[in-house]
């Protein structure tokens, strides 16, 4: 198999400009886990249907092992890493950690991600929605009932404190 | 998991990608949402040298109104259905379709055209778009043509766009007052294909008669089908609960299931059935309203 | 007598939130894919798609000319240095690379070296593979025929039969039957299924010829024990063998065997000098490593007109898949399947267990089974509901009438155990109550005259953990002790170091609450350690709830070791008899004058720079704890099904879990492994399975086919506890971790058929799928 032409890509994560030059055919998670070596994206599967590998890119919640990397150029992707601003946890990573919404921590990143959107665009989701919300989202230790309650949990504390910022563009990310 | 090599191209225009598609020929594949080729390239079933990514061609983005259609661009995807206030106030049948496909993720990048273009019998908006009397619009070397819905699925993983065609709007006919559609769907689990789903559109006559019945079958066949004889049989009749059984036993006898990881034949037939009678009197409901 | 600790301090009992937590919610855990290291590369395999095929030739030419791929590795080469086969976990062997033939579809066959995965990819797709087919053997019923294909032609004896296993009196059960007025039998499958954790199976493998040492981190549930393993297979000294697992994504029982991949990783590392790092894809994982169940049962009672029980008969064909690489305990080929008597009381029982070879995938004991407690669990609440729908009788009646009582307590069955303690009847009037029985009960009378359909499932089931006592338990011959290791430092604060291994089940918070009990040093200040095997005292990992009875206790009894020397600096501090000092969590002081006393921090800064004369300096201490016994956890689950007429659909209306693990050291963490466990029992009971065409071909190698509940698909768990703590362990504990698992299955499967027994149903196999339902209303003429 002869290689092909690599691309040059350009993508801004968790605020911060990166470029590399790639295959096409390189795994948008790999180019995060393995270029970019943010290794809380995770790789649960190979037909698209765990959701750990969960990023936000410009704004959407896409599975990142079932896009290449070029297709996000010139593009904004936010990672579990990005959550945080100047190392003040998200009041979802607090949620989770206040009701116990992980066990083993693999399936985590990508439900955060996809709690991070729906709540952005649903910023008081019943538990169904919050169901649906994380149906592409798959865990095997919690059951989901506390990462239900993870998410209500950081729904009141956003509604309560309207200063936490919501927009991405304003999340620092610490990488 | 991991995808053999490929040559990506990234056409600014439709033209431009319909050029590259004539170049290539078989050896290239459209990339639009890509939801459903790419897990087949990474499990090396398709093979594609050259992936054409028509994802940043501006311009293809749109539900809306005009000139007698609803008409949807090719890059619209199934995220922008669900939040559309259009589609969610006039067109539930297509909110119901766009919300039982895969899931979240998968949504904010899988287009409608996709799901069409793909020829997959197992996806959702092929039935809808039967019972909705739809129009594809395709655009090729040859210009832009249109192709009846009915015409549009040849049999599996195979429509009816030529090579170096592009699935580029949708059209549907606005649906006269008093209609109404719903979609329902039976899987294994959320994200799952269908085991069977059954999208039926119904317009009423002043006296709560059928004027006009669409019928759509989902993952039944080797194509999705057409339930003509159970649209027949409703037209003139209302949708009570008899006749709406009756046309269900119809659609059920126009299915042509597999058995398979899904279920049985019969199972599938019997939902058909049941899917078909649940799925018309939500559709005769809608109508009223 | 277990004192109450404070918030702060975070002893028995409170749910303090998980230390482990901060890195996990911040994408800063560290699993084993996420390790780089220098040079490192990556591994491939190369799998066989046939089921039963001659191996005719391995060509790599083409794979080793591929730019970027250092070594491809087959079979032949693994046979040189007699590596081609390895010991598994039940004393067989099982091949590591084929040589000769293949025996189950995605066998491997060739191990691909390069220097990034996409070009490992590439060159395992040029690996050239030569096979030439043989009938495929797929169903176990037929696997003793005397014309049935011969699997393994490496073994002596030329059949198809691994073992035959019985327990109990066959001779006495039998005559109970032939004089019972009361017979009800059932057969039920338990399908082969998968744990499926959400991280495969992976290592990287680091062989340093600088120093000599292989360094291996690798998804292990028992790096002690993988260790051993590779010394004795591979030839290492064990003391140049560092195994380190690191943050594990779930386990459940996937990461207790050796699998081929990491062999051929260590060996491509030792002949590269490289670090060689092996990740399995999902497929790969759900195909070949180690999968559950696939137990093919029936069950028989004997009972009086009044339906009292007197005889069990149980027997049992188990499907091990081409090699029986199933983790368990060598004196039980079955693993405790003998649990089987359940919670009742059976004056006689007899049970025997044959288990054969399929061309199918290898293993047996895995997805929170306890050592097949989950087969006999299930097994024991199917054929008990048998018996009620025979007698006519309410089913938590029936079990009423036949529980254990609880002062039989400690229980020897008629199998064999020691049942250490357990209340049945508290549990299920617990769960009885909060589901409102009797009220589901008229409901249902009401609902059945309407044609509606819905059921009401009970499932009382006594699990038995925590193996186990060195005079019946061992693993390859290594003693199922376990163990820990305490160091209070000077400034008070503590590190300790265990045997066992967490994949997810809060070991860093609740292990440190057993200090924070035992020494009143608040769980916040103290660090635990596990799975580094440099570092780690010995032990045999986490699987089967062994954790809290072996692990759990020898942190105690560490922790009381390192009492009574502090007892003695207090003395010696406080200048009087040791005697006369009393303890409370977290100081000594002096009976009768309460304000003369010594912090546990101010004996550990004492134990280093005030050193009682003829004390060792120093704070610590080491306990190997060999647990006189297993330990029994037990409870009740009740759940409340409504069926879809016209779909078959069934849907999960409420679940109530009560569950009795003696005492809890974190609530919260015990809820949320009943909350998972139970997810698990719903998948499998509704919609999973691993199957194969009679080509060998496996339906459900993917997550395409094989189904995991969504957050949609889970209903919400209602859980609930009694306490009835176990006699023998230091502080009454007894796991809980696969209680779920075991429990509720059948939970699930007799509230479906409750809901048709009035239709004449008596059984369903699982997975109970829509379209098994919707069958049977057709056949009962009750479809919609």
């Amino acid at each position: 198999m002869a290689k092909t032409a690599e691309q040059m890509v350009r993508v801004t994560v968790n605020g911060r400009e990166r470029q590399a030059s790639l295959e096409p055919r390189l795994l948008l998670v790999h180019f995060i886990r393995e270029v970019l070596q943010l290794t809380g994206t995770h790789v649960g599967c190979d037909t698209s249907h765990c959701g750990a590998c969960t990023v936000l890119l410009n704004g959407k919640t896409v599975k990142s092992c079932t896009m290449f990397a070029v297709q996000a150029d010139g593009g904004e992707v936010l990672t579990v890493e990005g959550l945080s601003a100047n190392g003040q946890l998200h009041p979802l990573q607090e949620g989770f950690k206040e009701e116990h919404g992980l066990q083993c921590g693999f399936c985590t990143p990508g439900m955060l991600m996809s709690s991070y959107a729906l709540l952005r665009n649903n910023p008081r989701p019943s538990e169904e929605e919050i169901r649906w919300g994380i149906s592409g989202n798959l865990c095997r230790c919690t059951g989901y009932q506390n990462i239900v309650s993870a998410v209500l949990y950081a729904a009141a504390k956003m509604a309560k404190d309207k200063t936490v910022p919501v927009e991405m563009a304003e999340v620092g990310g610490t990488r | 998991m991991i995808p053999p090599a490929f040559e990506y191209l990234r056409p600014k225009t439709i033209p431009e990608a319909v050029a590259f598609l004539k170049q290539y020929g078989d050896d290239a594949k459209i990339l639009s949402g890509g939801q459903s080729l790419i897990p087949m390239m990474k499990l090396r079933i398709a093979r594609p040298s050259y992936l054409i990514d028509i994802n940043r061609i501006s311009g293809l983005s749109y539900i809306k109104e005009e000139a007698g259609f609803l008409k949807i661009g090719g890059l619209s995807r199934e995220a922008d259905l669900e939040a559309s206030a259009l589609i969610r106030s006039k067109y539930p049948i297509i909110l119901d379709t766009a919300h039982v496909i895969a899931d979240p993720q998968v949504r904010n990048l899988a287009t409608i055209a996709g799901n069409l273009a793909h020829g997959d019998p197992a996806n959702d908006h092929p039935a809808t778009m039967l019972a909705l009397g739809a129009q594809i619009v395709a655009t090729g070397p040859a210009g832009e043509r249109i192709i009846p819905i009915e015409e549009f699925f040849l049999s599996v993983f195979s429509t009816a766009l030529k090579p170096g065609e592009i699935l580029t709007e949708i059209r549907i006919p606005i649906p006269p007052a008093h209609s109404g559609g719903a979609y329902l769907k039976l899987e294994r689990k959320v994200g799952d294909f269908a085991t069977a789903a059954v999208a039926a559109q119904v317009t009423l006559d002043g006296n709560g008669a059928v004027q006009k019945a669409g019928i759509g079958l989902t993952n039944v066949g080797p194509t999705p089908i057409k339930a003509r004889k159970a649209e027949e049989f409703l037209r003139g009749k209302k949708v009570d609960e008899a006749n709406a059984r009756q046309a269900g036993q119809l659609a059920a006898e126009e299915a042509q299931p597999s058995s398979d990881l899904r279920g049985p034949a019969e199972y599938k037939r019997g939902l058909v059935k049941e899917l078909a009678r649940r799925a018309l009197s939500r559709a005769a409901e809608r109508a009223e309203a | 007598m277990i004192h109450k600790t404070s918030p702060e301090v975070g002893g028995m009992g409170h749910s303090i939130k998980r230390k482990e937590d901060l890195r996990f919610i911040q994408g800063k855990g560290n699993y084993v894919d996420d390790v780089r290291l220098p040079g490192m590369v990556y591994g491939q395999l190369v799998r066989s798609p046939y089921a039963h095929a001659r191996l005719k030739s391995v060509n790599t030419d083409k794979a080793k000319k591929l730019p970027g791929v250092l070594a491809v590795i087959t079979g032949e080469d693994l046979a040189k240095a007699n590596l081609a086969w390895m010991p598994t976990l039940s004393y067989d062997k099982q091949m590591v690379l084929a040589t000769g033939k293949v025996l189950f579809q995605s066998q491997e066959v060739a191990f691909v070296v390069a220097e990034d995965r996409y070009i490992a990819a590439d060159a395992a797709e040029l690996v050239e593979v030569e096979y030439e087919e043989l009938p495929v053997l797929v169903d176990p019923h037929k696997a003793l025929d005397p014309d049935a294909p011969l699997l393994r032609e490496d073994r002596e004896q030329k059949n198809n039969h691994i073992f035959h296993w019985e327990v109990g009196d066959r001779q006495a059960t039998e005559q109970v039957f032939e004089k019972a007025p009361v017979k009800a039998s059932v057969h039920a499958f338990f399908p082969r299924c998968h744990p499926a954790p959400l991280e495969t199976c992976g290592c990287v493998a680091d062989f340093n010829r600088a120093t000599g040492r292989l360094t291996v981190y690798m998804t292990s549930q028992a790096p002690h024990a993988h260790r051993t393993v590779f010394a004795l297979v591979g030839g290492i000294p064990e003391n140049n063998i560092r195994v380190v697992s690191p943050d594990i994504g779930g386990g459940f029982g996937n990461k207790v065997p050796v699998y081929p991949g990491y062999v051929c990783a260590i060996v491509a590392s030792l002949t590269l000098g490289l670090p060689v790092k092996w990740i399995e894809t999902r497929s790969e994982n759900l195909q070949s490593t180690g999968f559950a169940r696939d137990y093919h049962m029936t069950a028989e009672i004997a009972a009086d007109r009044d339906g009292k029980m007197q005889a069990l008969r149980v027997k049992t064909l188990a499907d091990h898949g081409a090699f029986n690489a199933a983790a368990q305990p060598t004196k039980f080929p079955a693993g405790l399947f003998s649990i089987c008597t359940g919670s009742y009381e059976y004056p006689n029982a007899f049970c025997e267990v044959d288990g054969v070879y399929t061309n199918k995938a290898p293993g047996g004991i895995a997805y929170r089974c306890s050592f097949r407690v989950t087969e006999a669990a299930y097994l024991i609440e199917r054929v008990v509901d048998v018996l009620a729908l025979e007698l006519k009788m309410d089913p938590a009646e029936l079990r009423r009438k036949n529980f254990i009582p609880a002062a039989k307590f400690p229980y020897k069955s008629s199998l064999g155990w020691t049942y250490d303690s357990g209340n049945y009847e508290a549990a299920m009037n617990l769960a009885l109550e909060k589901i409102g029985y009797r009220q589901l009960r008229a409901e249902q009378a009401e609902k059945r005259k309407k044609g509606e359909l819905m059921g009401i499932g009970i499932s009382s089931f006594t699990e038995i953990v925590g193996a186990g006592p060195a005079h019946t338990f061992d693993i390859l011959g290594i003693k199922m002790f376990d163990s820990c290791e305490i160091r209070v430092h000077p400034t008070g604060k503590a590190m300790a170091r265990m045997g066992t291994k967490s994949q997810g089940q809060g070991h860093e918070t609740t292990y440190a609450q057993i200090v924070a009990q035992e020494l009143g040093i608040p769980a916040a200040d103290v660090t635990i350690e596990e799975g580094d095997t440099d570092t780690a005292p010995y032990g045999l990992g986490t699987y089967a709830s062994r954790s809290t009875p072996t692990s759990g206790a020898a942190t105690a009894i560490a922790a009381r070791k390192i009492r009574d020397k502090a007892k003695k600096i207090a003395a010696y501090l406080l200048e009087c008899n040791e005697n006369d000092l009393e303890w409370e969590p977290g100081k000594f002081y002096v009976k009768g004058a309460p304000t003369k006393a010594k912090t546990i921090q101010e004996i550990a800064f004492a134990a280093y720079t005030n050193i009682p004369p003829g004390l060792e300096a120093g704070l610590e201490a080491v306990d190997y704890y060999d647990p006189p016994n297993l330990t029994f956890p037990f409870g009740t689950y009740v759940c409340v099904v409504d069926i879809d007429k016209g779909t078959g659909e069934v849907k999960v209306r409420r679940f109530v879990a009560v569950d009795d693990c003696g005492n809890i050291i974190n609530p919260m963490i015990v809820e949320g492994q009943i909350h998972g466990g139970l997810t698990e029992g719903l998948g499998i009971a509704f919609m999973q399975q691993i199957d194969y065409d009679e080509s060998g071909n496996v339906q459900g190698g993917s997550f395409m086919d094989y189904l995991l509940p969504t957050a949609v698909e889970t209903p919400h768990w209602e859980t609930g506890k009694t306490c009835t703590p176990s006699p023998h362990h230091p502080f009454g504990a007894k796991g809980v971790g696969e209680s779920p698992n075991v429990g509720s299955p059948a939970a699930f499967v007799n509230a479906v058929v409750d809901a048709l027994s009035h239709l004449g149903v008596k059984h369903i196999d699982m997975p109970i799928t829509p379209a098994k339902v919707w069958k049977v209303l057709q056949e009962k003429g009750v479809a919609a």
